[in-house]
This record gives C-alpha cells, sequence and structure tokens, in this order.
C-alpha cells in the first residue's frame, strides 16, 4: 500500500515537472511576444500607423519611419524565393526522382551542408568575395547592356539590393531543397507507377504524378523559405549597404529590418529610438509568426496524409 | 489531352531532365566556392597564436581569437545547462504524455518558434536581462541561446523517443516499474544515442549564432573575468573584423570562419556516426 503511493506520487510528479518543461515553449512564445509589444508601445503610440507609411528616420530629430526598411525586406526576400523557388525544386526532383540513390544520397548531405554553414560566414564571403566580384564584373555588365532598364540604373557599388538577394538566394536555397525532397519522397510510389505504366515520359511522370501530390508541401517550404529570407540578419547586413532609401535599382544600397536593428540597437542614444527599433521588430516577429504559422500548416496537413496512408 | 508525337515528348523530358542536372550544379557550385575561399584565405593563418592569443590591433602580428573561442564555450556551456534539460524533460512529456489539444499545440509552438528571426531572440534577452541588470553580459548570451535552442532540443528528443518500440515500455511496466522510472531508465537510455545526436545538432546551430549575441554578449576585444560582463564570441568577431577595413582582421576573419565550419562539421560529423553507429548497433 504504501509503495503504491509513493510510486503514484512519483508519477503524479514526473508528469507536472515535464508538463511544466513542455508548457515553457508555450510560455516563452508568450513572453517574447508579449514583450516586444510593451516595449514597441512609446512608438506604437507616438507614430501610429505614420511609422510604416513615412521613410523619415532621424535619431537626431526623434522621428522615426520604417517605409524603407519594409521595402528592402520585402524586396530582397521575395526575388530571392523567385530565384531560389525553381532551382530548389530542380534539384529536389533530381535528388528524389532521377539520381541514382548514391548520387541523392550524396546531393543530399551536399545540400545539408549548405544549409549548416552559420549565416555571419555567408556574410563573410559575401562582402570580402562576392561582392568585389559583383562590383567589378556583373554589375557593369548589367549597367551596359541592361542600362535601359529602371533596375539597372546607377553606379556599381558591389554592396546593393543585388548582392543582398544573391546571398539570400544561395542560403534559402538548401531549406527550401530539403524539405521539398522529404515531401517529394512522401508521394507514393504506385501513383508514379501508374503513370509510367501508361506511358508517361519521365518529365509527364513528374508533371502527372508527382509535382500535384507534392504541391501544398512544396508551398509550405517555400513559405518557409521566406520566413528565413526576411529574418535573416548578419549576411545582408554585410552586404546590403545599409542605406534606407526606396530605389527601383537592384545596383543601389538598401537597408532590411534585421539590419537596422543589428546596427542599431546596442546604441540607441533615446528610449523613443529604442522603442522604434522594438517596432521594427515586432513587425518582423508578427510577420514571421504568420509566415511560420502558414508553413507549418501546409507541411503538417502534408505528413499527416502521409501518415494516415501509411498506417 | 493533346496527343503529341512520343519524339517530342521525349525531347521535352530530356530537357526537363537536363534542367533539372543543371539546377542541382548551380545550386552545389556556391558551396564548393564558398569552402574553396574559406580554406584558402583561412588556412594561413591559422597557427598556435590563433588560439592562444587575443585579437591585436590592426598592423600588430600574432593576434588570435582565443578570448571568442573561450566566450563561445562558456555561453554554449551555459546555454546548454538550461537548454537541454529543458528540451529533453518537454520531449519525454510529450511522447508519454502527449495526446490531446495541449501537446499538440506545445508541438506547433516549438516549431513556430524555431522560425523566429534570432535578432527578436537577442531583442528579447535585451529588455529582459541586459535592461535589469544594466549592462551586457554573458549572461544574457546564454540566455538567448537557451532560448533558440529548447525547441531544436525538444523536437529532436521527441522523434528518437518515439521510436522506442512501445512493448519495450510495456515490458518495464509490467515488471511493476513506474512510469517514470521506465521514462528515464528505459525510453529515454534506450533512445540515449539519438538524444546525444539532437543535442550535438543543436550546439552546432548555436555555434555560429550571431543576430542574438549582439546585444546581449556584446563582444569583447579582452578576456572577460565575469559572467556579468561583455563577453566575445568567435561569430561575433567573425562579424566585427570581415566589416572592418583592415587586412590583417580579414585574415583574422578568414581563419576564425575555418575554424568555426571544422567545429560545426565536426559535430554534426559526430552527430551523424553516432547515428550510424546505433543503427548498426
Amino acid at each position: 500500500m504504501d509503495t503504491t503511493t509513493t510510486r503514484k506520487n512519483g508519477d503524479w510528479l514526473f508528469r507536472a515537472i515535464t508538463l511544466l518543461f513542455a508548457f515553457s515553449i508555450i510560455v516563452i512564445l508568450v513572453i517574447m511576444t508579449g514583450e516586444m509589444v510593451v516595449e514597441s508601445m512609446p512608438s506604437l503610440r507616438k507614430f501610429g500607423w505614420g511609422f510604416i507609411s513615412g521613410s523619415d528616420w532621424d535619431a537626431v530629430q526623434g522621428s522615426f519611419a520604417a517605409l524603407p526598411y519594409l521595402y528592402g525586406s520585402v524586396v530582397s526576400s521575395i526575388l530571392a524565393i523567385l530565384l531560389a523557388t525553381p532551382l530548389s525544386v530542380g534539384t529536389a526532383l533530381f535528388i528524389t526522382e532521377l539520381a541514382p540513390h548514391k548520387v541523392g544520397a550524396v546531393t543530399a548531405s551536399l545540400v545539408e551542408l549548405l544549409a549548416a554553414i552559420p549565416s555571419v560566414i555567408y556574410g563573410l564571403w559575401g562582402i570580402l568575395v562576392m561582392t568585389p566580384w559583383l562590383q567589378s564584373t556583373v554589375e557593369p555588365f548589367l549597367i551596359d547592356h541592361f542600362g535601359f532598364l529602371p533596375f539597372f540604373r546607377g553606379a556599381p557599388y558591389g554592396v546593393s539590393m543585388l548582392a543582398a538577394v544573391c546571398i539570400l538566394m544561395i542560403m534559402i536555397i538548401p531549406i527550401i531543397t530539403s524539405i521539398t525532397k522529404e515531401v517529394l519522397l512522401a508521394v507514393p510510389q504506385s501513383q508514379k507507377e501508374a503513370a509510367v505504366a501508361l506511358g508517361a515520359t519521365r518529365w509527364e511522370m513528374i508533371r502527372i504524378a508527382v509535382l500535384p501530390y507534392g504541391r501544398s508541401g512544396i508551398l509550405g517550404a517555400v513559405i518557409l523559405g521566406l520566413g528565413r529570407a526576411i529574418g535573416e540578419t548578419m549576411a545582408v547586413t554585410m552586404v546590403i549597404g545599409n542605406t534606407p532609401q526606396i530605389s527601383l535599382s537592384l545596383l543601389s544600397p538598401a537597408y532590411t529590418m534585421p539590419s537596422v536593428i543589428a546596427n542599431e540597437f546596442a546604441e540607441t542614444t533615446t528610449k523613443l529610438h529604442a522603442s522604434s527599433l522594438m517596432e521594427i521588430g515586432l513587425i518582423l516577429l508578427v510577420v514571421t509568426l504568420v509566415i511560420n504559422f502558414l508553413a507549418r500548416l501546409l507541411l503538417w496537413s502534408v505528413t499527416r496524409r502521409w501518415k494516415g496512408g501509411v498506417a | 489531352m493533346i496527343l503529341r508525337s512520343i519524339i517530342a515528348r521525349r525531347a521535352v523530358s530530356a530537357g526537363a531532365t537536363l534542367l533539372m542536372g543543371l539546377a542541382t550544379l548551380l545550386v552545389l557550385l556556391p558551396l564548393g566556392i564558398i569552402f574553396y575561399h574559406i580554406i584558402r584565405m583561412g588556412i594561413g593563418s591559422i597557427n598556435m597564436g590563433f588560439f592562444t592569443n587575443i585579437p591585436q590591433p590592426p598592423g600588430e602580428p600574432g593576434g588570435g581569437m582565443a578570448n571568442g573561442l573561450a566566450g563561445s564555450a562558456v555561453m554554449i556551456g551555459m546555454a546548454s545547462l538550461v537548454g537541454v534539460p529543458v528540451g529533453i524533460f518537454g520531449a519525454i512529456y510529450l511522447t508519454e504524455y502527449g495526446i490531446g489539444r495541449l501537446a499538440t499545440a506545445i508541438r506547433f509552438c516549438a516549431d513556430v518558434l524555431s522560425g523566429i528571426p534570432s535578432i527578436i531572440t537577442g531583442m528579447v534577452a535585451y529588455s529582459l536581462l541586459v535592461v535589469p541588470l544594466k549592462g551586457f553580459s554573458a549572461l544574457a548570451g546564454s540566455f538567448a541561446l537557451a532560448l533558440i535552442m529548447i525547441p531544436i532540443v525538444l523536437r529532436t528528443t521527441e522523434e528518437q523517443l518515439k521510436m522506442v518500440p512501445v512493448s519495450l515500455r510495456e515490458a518495464s511496466l509490467a515488471l511493476g516499474v513506474p512510469l517514470w522510472r521506465t521514462s528515464l531508465k528505459v525510453t529515454l537510455r534506450s533512445a540515449l544515442t539519438g538524444v546525444i545526436t539532437g543535442i550535438l545538432l543543436a550546439v552546432a546551430r548555436v555555434a555560429g549564432e550571431t543576430a542574438p549575441l549582439l546585444f546581449t554578449a556584446l563582444g569583447n576585444q579582452f578576456w572577460s573575468k565575469k559572467l556579468t560582463e561583455p563577453m566575445a564570441a568567435l561569430p561575433l568577431q567573425i562579424f566585427n573584423f570581415a566589416i572592418s577595413p583592415y587586412e590583417d582582421w580579414h585574415r583574422l576573419a578568414w581563419a576564425g570562419a575555418l575554424v568555426l565550419v571544422v567545429l560545426m562539421f565536426g559535430l554534426s560529423l559526430a552527430a551523424r556516426w553516432l547515428g550510424s553507429s546505433r543503427r548498426t548497433g
């Protein structure tokens, strides 16, 4: 009798302790969001909606508005996603559908390697190798041949929106590729065999049997990549030129939300300045929360369906 | 469907195949180029001094990143002290009791949490620790890193614990062992190598984190004596030296990058080796 009660007590205690730790995840998320909201209050009250429509960022005058940072974040991330998606899906298809097993496995682990490289090392390579190359070779070429387009006007600085897009593209490709690979692996073999049995060529098999099945999963992977691109800090800060301006030209320097936080947050002079940076952080947090929420819902639905089909 | 000649269809298929191969080459190309540069630029500055000296002002020879390496080790160690137990116990809850809405919510939050930009974790650590303690500190840096570790450890550990056969648990319970002892001594122990793999991967991930340290640990040109002082970290030093205009510091940054990459790949190779030895053993 005695041992049974201690055992029950032990189990009860164990459950309570583990629950406490597990629940801390939710607490952390709530505290993080709450803290960001509280710290942004002074700026939210003072500037209201003007914060995201104006472009005046002046610490001395005490007026802050974040449009150039929003613009830089949105444009760099979207362009990076547009370039990265076809390459990532192509690579994932290569790994799962085309390559012999061993080649596919090696390619997959090389992609994982790319994903493991820290952001600051991409930045180091970006600032010391890639931007000088862009400045000396790529940008003059673009100006000479496509200078009539508004996107390629101006002088070749090296550090630019173009550099940020390039480095972001390189960084998010491994993420999109490895998740897309997982999604494609979940496509039932029978689907593909059916397509081939009906006389489909390899590409037709992929188009008819593989891609439609993986569509929402691939979308989830792309959205997750977008979230990563928007929140990416170090590498972008090092190559984008950190100039708060809105320019159509990809060759001119720009600024992003995480970059301005990284550059200014440790050295704020006034409460309002700190609070404005917090509000930028809050915008970033809300955007990434929504993006992650969507992506996880899409990916969860895919993996659930898959598990349901097997079990 | 419109019928086309088989030759045209085969040509389209061959073209698509070619494009996929090309995409793969394009994706892997930067990996090769980046590694080439890190090794070529970094290897020359790696010597004993790199591991024993602190950075020197530009122009003076013999600088190293010893304080950054030590700072990273200290902060990762402290972050693991918090992050690993919270992650593991949380994962035990999810595997042992984890049915129902609450568990799903916790899993979902963990996934969402790991997608939050790490710079925001740094801002939160700043307002929770740096402001009240009135100064940048290694403590705040470790706290930020711990917040990043928790969801990673939790999710990888849960995956590992789920793979332990139910029959093993049932056998233990049938022998009269209470559930909590079963969890710790049977389930966790049989998944141990997998759990360690997950921890190594989490450590590798936070070892390269720079953004959350920018306004918590801040960085330090010298040795830090206390945990309540600003502390150097390897990725922070790489960042600061890379954006400086000095050749000497660029060289140090490349060497630091080489060391960081070798460390991280060492960790993930160890993790992989552990993982595979478990499967064959």
